[in-house]
């Protein structure tokens, strides 16, 4: 709104033009830092207050307090490039490439009823990682666990670790909301605001103070959503409007519009047709060489089609507690699972 | 219908039959049950009807009683502004003025400090401070308007006039508003405070429970997105509620306008308009509350109708006002005008 407050000289939403720009000339250069070693876990608590942003214009909401989440930020924006690049050639390449999420020993109850208990598992960069697994099983409550969602349901508490680029995500002294800023997420219902489309997708970018060129900026989040040629001619009429499948692809966009670095998507199908289901998995499979994509499917086939790596949750028989069972490359998954439980399930024996 | 029925009973005879140990049921469409319908529907219509009656027969009384000062006092009476019934002056401008002005600053303290407490209930605070605090606040409107007045008398009053207004006098008296205080506290502004008081348990408590109802997947959609608790009030939350939240306003104007005792305990009946929230002064509804009994003149008792169906036709354009506001804030959130 005032350019004055707002430095517009290099906004995240050019520096993601300038990466699409390295990628097609093929310079891979600017890379060259990306691939750094996992940031240090103590963090330096000086380095807060004059760290720039990694969102040029955007509001500093840090109070994560350290320097290295801000280098890993900067360096996810660089090192897409990459992963984009090497990502062609991708097959059983999966163990070279950076955690993003490692989650140590997650145990979550709400009250006295344990939801999961004992997860380990990393989750990787620009790839798509499902969770599958019957109903109850605590993958939801895994997934929002993440990014902090589970903060305010009622008798929430957590033990273990959740790592996101080495920090820990339920340190006392991480915000909440700059984790969700950088981790988005997608439900299982189509959930727009009352709203124009626009803003719908404007709406949290103001808030950041993402404003210069915010209408450059909800074209790309909507045509990043592929939604943009449905509605380029009506972005003031209501988003309500839309059909199911249009306003699920509206939440993605207006996830993606703040630019974050992990998309969790819970279930974001289940309420779609077959022919709007379809377009959010081919959507998945573009947005993957950007973002990193964690969803949890009812589907199985969904998550053979694609998933690039599967995590099987079930319930432990004597302890009622959702579990991690399998987590392994999607085709291993589906093909040759080493735990009896996980082909029981794959092959429709149970679930 | 007919077809369809037609079909249905050959259908059902095998069913029924084959329904084994259980009777089939008493058919429908008795005499007792067309009865019971039909009591049902006209108990419903005639209590409604019941109603509309007694809105005309009050309108009309009302009009009535009015006529013999609506043709003497004529529509001079609405600015003339003193009120001397042994002088046989009545003017209503003064009612006028004070019912509107204590209306709207009853309605800028409470309104603001209503929702504040409806927001507080519903999203920040504890389960148990919530299950505490809501139930006092909703007492607050418990205590009869007649024990708040007395209230106000004794203890507001005095202490406003020892501390509240000179303050306000020295600090923002360059605007007429905060005049010099009265010598006994009693004036406008005091009643306006004893009206706050009665309105905002209404008002929050409405709000609150507007607030609660605002869907958790638009909430969980905005927390998502990194917006801050603030943002999530004022992006989802209040534009969610806000027809509702005008329609408790009003309510809660309704109630300030049309409250008599309170005001009239603490209002001081002044008869003359002052810019001064300090003044003493009335309104239509205390005045009305002050000279309709036992009034010696039969002019003054016509004008006290009068002063009522001015307060009525006000009660009433508010009641439009309010339907119109609300459609208003409905084609907002649903067209989601830029």
């Amino acid at each position: 709104m005032n350019p004055n407050v707002t430095p517009p000289s290099q906004s995240a939403f050019g520096a993601v033009e300038a990466e699409f720009d390295a990628l097609t000339s093929g310079v891979a250069a600017l890379s060259a830092n990306a691939e750094t070693a996992t940031p240090p876990e103590t963090a330096s608590a000086d380095a807060t207050q004059t760290q720039p942003h990694p969102s040029g214009g955007a509001k500093p909401r840090i109070r994560i307090g350290s320097a290295p989440v801000h280098a890993s930020a900067m360096q996810s924006a660089e090192s897409a490039t990459v992963d984009a690049l090497s990502g062609a050639g991708r097959a059983g390449a999966a163990p070279a490439r950076e955690s993003i999420f490692d989650v140590r020993e997650m145990s979550v109850s709400y009250g006295t009823n344990t939801a999961i208990s004992g997860v380990t598992m990393q989750i990787q960069r620009n790839m798509i990682t499902a969770l599958i697994g019957p109903s109850g099983c605590g993958k939801s409550t895994f997934l929002r666990s993440l990014n902090r969602m589970n903060d305010s349901v009622k008798g929430f508490s957590i033990s273990g670790q959740v790592l996101y680029h080495g920090h820990d995500v339920y340190a006392g002294s991480v915000d909440p909301v700059e984790v969700r800023r950088r981790i988005g997420m997608v439900f299982q219902r189509p959930n727009p605001f009352p709203k124009s489309i626009y803003d719908n997708i404007a709406w949290a970018p103001r808030n950041l103070r993402m404003k210069d060129d915010l209408d450059r900026r909800v074209e790309y989040a909507l045509r990043g959503a592929a939604l943009w040629d449905e509605v380029k001619d009506r972005l003031h009429a209501s988003a309500l409007g839309l059909s199911g499948g249009q306003q699920q692809r509206l939440c993605i966009a207006r996830a993606i519009a703040i630019e974050p670095d992990v998309l969790l998507l819970d279930e974001p199908a289940s309420a779609l047709d077959p022919i709007a289901t379809l377009s959010i998995e081919q959507l998945m499979q573009t947005l993957k060489h950007r973002y990193t994509i964690v969803i949890v499917t009812h589907n199985m086939q969904q998550a053979a089609r694609i998933a690039d790596r599967t995590a099987f949750f079930s319930l432990e028989a004597t302890s009622r507690a959702g579990v991690l069972v399998e987590y392994d490359d999607t085709d291993v998954i589906f093909t040759r699972p080493r735990d009896p439980r996980t082909s029981d399930y794959v092959t429709g024996r149970f679930g | 219908m007919s077809g369809g029925s037609g079909s249905l009973s050959p259908a059902l005879g095998p069913a029924a039959a084959a329904r084994g140990p259980w009777s089939a049921g008493r058919a429908r469409g008795t005499k007792t049950d067309r009865f019971g319908d039909a009591l049902l529907k006209s108990l419903c219509a005639a209590a409604s009807l019941l109603a509309v009656v007694i809105l005309g027969a009050i309108f009309y009384q009302v009009l009535d009683g009015a006529s013999a000062a609506f043709s003497q006092l004529g529509i001079g009476f609405l600015v003339h502004e003193v009120w001397q019934p042994n002088f046989g002056h009545f003017g209503a401008a003064t009612f006028i003025y004070g019912t509107v002005v204590v209306s709207l600053v009853t309605m800028v303290i409470a309104v603001p400090l209503a929702i504040s407490i409806g927001l507080y209930l519903s999203t920040t605070a504890s389960g148990r401070v919530r299950s505490v605090v809501g139930p006092l606040v909703e007492m607050l409107a418990a205590i009869p308007s007649v024990i708040l007045g007395f209230w106000g008398l004794i203890v507001l009053a005095p202490f406003l006039q020892a501390h509240a207004e000179p303050f306000l006098h020295s600090t923002l008296g360059f605007l007429p508003l905060f005049g010099k205080g009265e010598t006994t506290g009693l004036g406008l502004f005091t009643a306006s405070l004893i009206l706050t008081i009665m309105v905002v348990p209404i008002v929050a408590a409405i709000s609150r429970d507007l607030f609660l109802t605002v869907p958790k997947d638009l909430q969980d959609g905005a927390i998502a997105l990194g917006a801050t608790r603030w943002e999530v009030v004022r992006g989802v939350i209040l534009p969610s509620a806000a027809s509702g939240v005008v329609a408790a306003a009003f309510l809660g104007l309704g109630r300030a306008l049309g409250e008599a005792i309170a005001t009239l305990q603490v209002i001081g009946g002044g008869n003359f308009i002052h810019a001064s929230l300090f003044g003493t002064g009335g309104t239509l509804a205390s005045r009305i509350a002050e000279d309709a009994l036992g009034t010696p003149y039969a002019l003054q008792l016509s004008a006290v109708f009068y002063l009522g169906a001015i307060l009525l036709a006000m009660e009433l354009v508010l009641n439009l006002a309010a339907q119109a506001i609300m459609r208003r804030f409905d084609a907002f959130s649903a067209v989601a005008a830029r």
